[in-house]
């Protein structure tokens, strides 16, 4: 019952039963690399009139936005590599406790890349970076069933910039809730 | 008596007057289009008579000749005299503005309204007549004949194909990135006559043309996966390729020489593999197998062989097979990343995507993987497409932080010209000659 968020991933509001589903995981160690930034996109803020009691202001556990803020939706990939890298295993290892715990929820891993490649070839190396995601979340007792998969090649980025740490982010796998949450 | 006849405008090639028995089978003068970059031809083309849609017509073509960059039209301001078609031109006016060749035109409508367009070529230094004909077609049509037109002159003086009666589908991107809008987008080559295909509601990616047929072929992406659909250009008539169980990405496809199949590059567990389908039974067949990424199969124009692009040697690199997946080897070892191979239509040169840190270049190499060439290079190039003579090749090319655009460069890396398009577009796909 002691299980300390880590330093980067701010876990709040942990219910009870969610935290016994976690005791039989160790806690990810931690992350050789801090994580690129987050993306931009905000979770919208949490209702109002929040029914189920918290420790302190925060998504509701088990929603997309607890998912989002309190998990981490997104990992990076190096430069044409769809290898998991060390600061991503961990985010995917609470990705994969997560689903556990909310046996109802549905994904979709999307796989994208950077602007700096040809477009076919991207596309299949999108698919191969969701597929990884795919894999390990299923290597972590996540039911392949509720796993979708699905590539957007260099086609959607997150930053649309044109530099290193624009490119850097633009290769990411996502997580997308598509059902189940609360 | 080499102009083929347009079968689409039904139209009517006639042997004008009698000096036709006297055309050489090739003109005295020609355009050597491995050299006439440095030195393009140059060609008078008066303006033709018979009003405003004569002028229109000799601008189309002149445009045509000259955005070729074999050949170089001459102003009119230095012109002194304006011919008649079926008169014999004082050839010693034009040698003295140092016109090699001259094109000369008269457009009438006929009493049933219909446009017949008469035009001869002359080689102004030997005085022949190289050809000399009438086309007749709907006066909604007139572009087109201006374009047989021209590859009319192109194919006598440079004794290969023309490339201008033609037309180009691409993905019209509008929007700002975070949330562009594509859209299939088709127009005659020369930019003229454009309108879209598809209305923005899906993601539309890679069209590519029937070598025989008005259709294309193309993948639209949904956040339940990509897939593969085909279009008839004259009936607008769509059909999904196919159910392809455990496929969330069907991509990269394309038709058999023969349009009787098309071929695909498939995702499944991570891996990216080429497919076949029979489109007359919908039977389809594996090609190739690994963990790598195999995809843009493109096949050689007698269909027995395809050439791909796979990272099955750790970077992306070109490989050929025979068309039954077997014989695969290499063709790619410079520097850098090799993607979007195609094979071109006379089948004497695969063009690729060569990439070396942050500089893309569009590419040339024979079917062996010899003689390779750079033609072009920039902060971002993609998906060359070949014109249906071989000898150019349109690809998307964009400048750093700027928009995407459609640009043509020729086989030799001379001619290098932004294609007139409407708006910013990717992934061009050429067709085959129209007429």
């Amino acid at each position: 019952m002691n299980l300390r968020p880590t330093a980067r991933l701010t876990l709040a509001a942990l219910a009870s039963a969610a935290l016994a589903a976690c005791a039989s995981h160790p806690p990810p160690p931690p992350a050789a690399v801090s994580p690129p930034p987050q993306a931009s996109e905000a979770p919208p803020p949490p209702p109002s009139a929040a029914p189920t009691p918290q420790t302190q202001s925060g998504p509701l556990p088990g929603t997309v936005q607890d998912f989002v803020i309190n998990v981490g939706d997104r990992i990076y990939f190096d430069f044409d590599r769809a290898s998991i890298r060390a600061d991503a295993a961990p985010i995917l290892a609470n990705q994969a406790q997560w689903l556990l715990r909310y046996p109802n929820v549905r994904v979709r891993i999307e796989g994208n890349c950077d602007e700096r490649g040809t477009r076919e070839y991207n596309f299949a190396l999108g698919a191969r970076r969701a597929d990884a995601v795919r894999s390990f979340l299923v290597l972590h007792g996540v039911p392949a069933g509720r796993i979708t998969t699905i590539s957007y090649g260099k086609e959607q980025p997150i930053d649309p910039g044109h530099d290193e740490q624009a490119w850097a982010r633009d290769r990411n796998a996502r997580t997308a809730i598509v059902e189940g949450a609360r | 008596m080499s102009i083929p006849l347009p079968s689409r405008l039904a139209a009517v090639a006639l042997i004008l007057a009698a000096a036709f028995a006297a055309t050489p089978a090739l003109a005295d003068i020609t355009v050597d289009v491995n050299q006439a970059a440095l030195q393009p031809l140059p060609i008078a083309i008066p303006t033709f008579s018979g009003g405003s849609v004569g002028a229109q017509i000799s601008d189309v073509v002149s445009a045509d000749l000259d955005r070729s960059g074999l050949f170089r039209p001459l102003d009119p301001a230095s012109f002194h005299q304006t011919p008649d078609v079926n008169v014999t031109p004082d050839f010693n006016a034009w040698k003295a503005i140092a016109a090699q060749a001259l094109l000369v035109g008269n457009a009438v409508t006929d009493a049933d309204g219909r446009l017949s367009v008469d035009f001869r070529l002359w080689d102004v230094y030997a005085g022949d007549q190289l050809v000399g004909t009438r086309l007749t077609a709907t006066p909604d049509s007139w572009r087109t004949i201006a374009h047989e037109i021209a590859d009319a002159v192109y194919e006598k003086l440079t004794g290969e194909p023309g490339y201008f009666d033609t037309r180009v589908v691409f993905v019209a991107e509008t929007g700002p990135r975070s949330h562009r809008v594509t859209r299939l987008e088709i127009m005659d080559q020369d930019g003229a006559n454009p309108s879209y295909l598809t209305d923005g509601s899906t993601e539309v990616f890679g069209p590519r043309f029937s070598m025989r047929r008005q259709e294309i072929t193309y993948m639209v992406l949904r956040p339940t996966g990509a897939s593969i659909y085909l279009k008839n250009l004259d009936t607008g008539r769509e059909e999904v390729l196919g159910r392809f169980p455990n496929m969330t990405m069907t991509m990269a496809p394309r038709f058999s020489p023969d349009d009787s199949k098309v071929i695909f590059a498939a995702d499944r567990n991570g891996a990216t593999n080429i497919y076949v389908m029979d489109l007359a039974s919908h039977q389809y067949r594996r090609l190739t197998y690994g963990l790598s990424i195999d995809t843009s199969p493109s096949y050689s124009p007698d269909g027995s062989r395809i050439v791909f692009n796979s990272d099955r040697d750790g970077t992306p690199e070109l490989y050929v097979m025979n068309a039954d997946g077997s014989n695969v080897h290499r063709l790619s070892f410079g520097p850098g990343r090799y993607t979007a191979p195609v094979w071109s239509p006379d089948g004497k040169l695969i063009a690729f995507v060569n990439q070396q840190g942050q500089v893309f270049s569009i590419g040339v190499m024979d079917p062996s993987g010899g003689n390779e060439r750079t033609l072009v290079s920039s902060y971002f190039a993609d998906d060359p497409t070949w014109a249906p003579n071989g000898r150019v090749l349109m690809f998307e090319r964009k400048l750093a932080d700027g928009a995407s655009r459609l640009w043509t460069v020729d086989v030799t890396g001379h001619i290098l010209k932004e294609a007139p398009s409407p708006v910013a577009g990717s992934d061009p796909a050429w067709s085959p000659l129209l007429h």
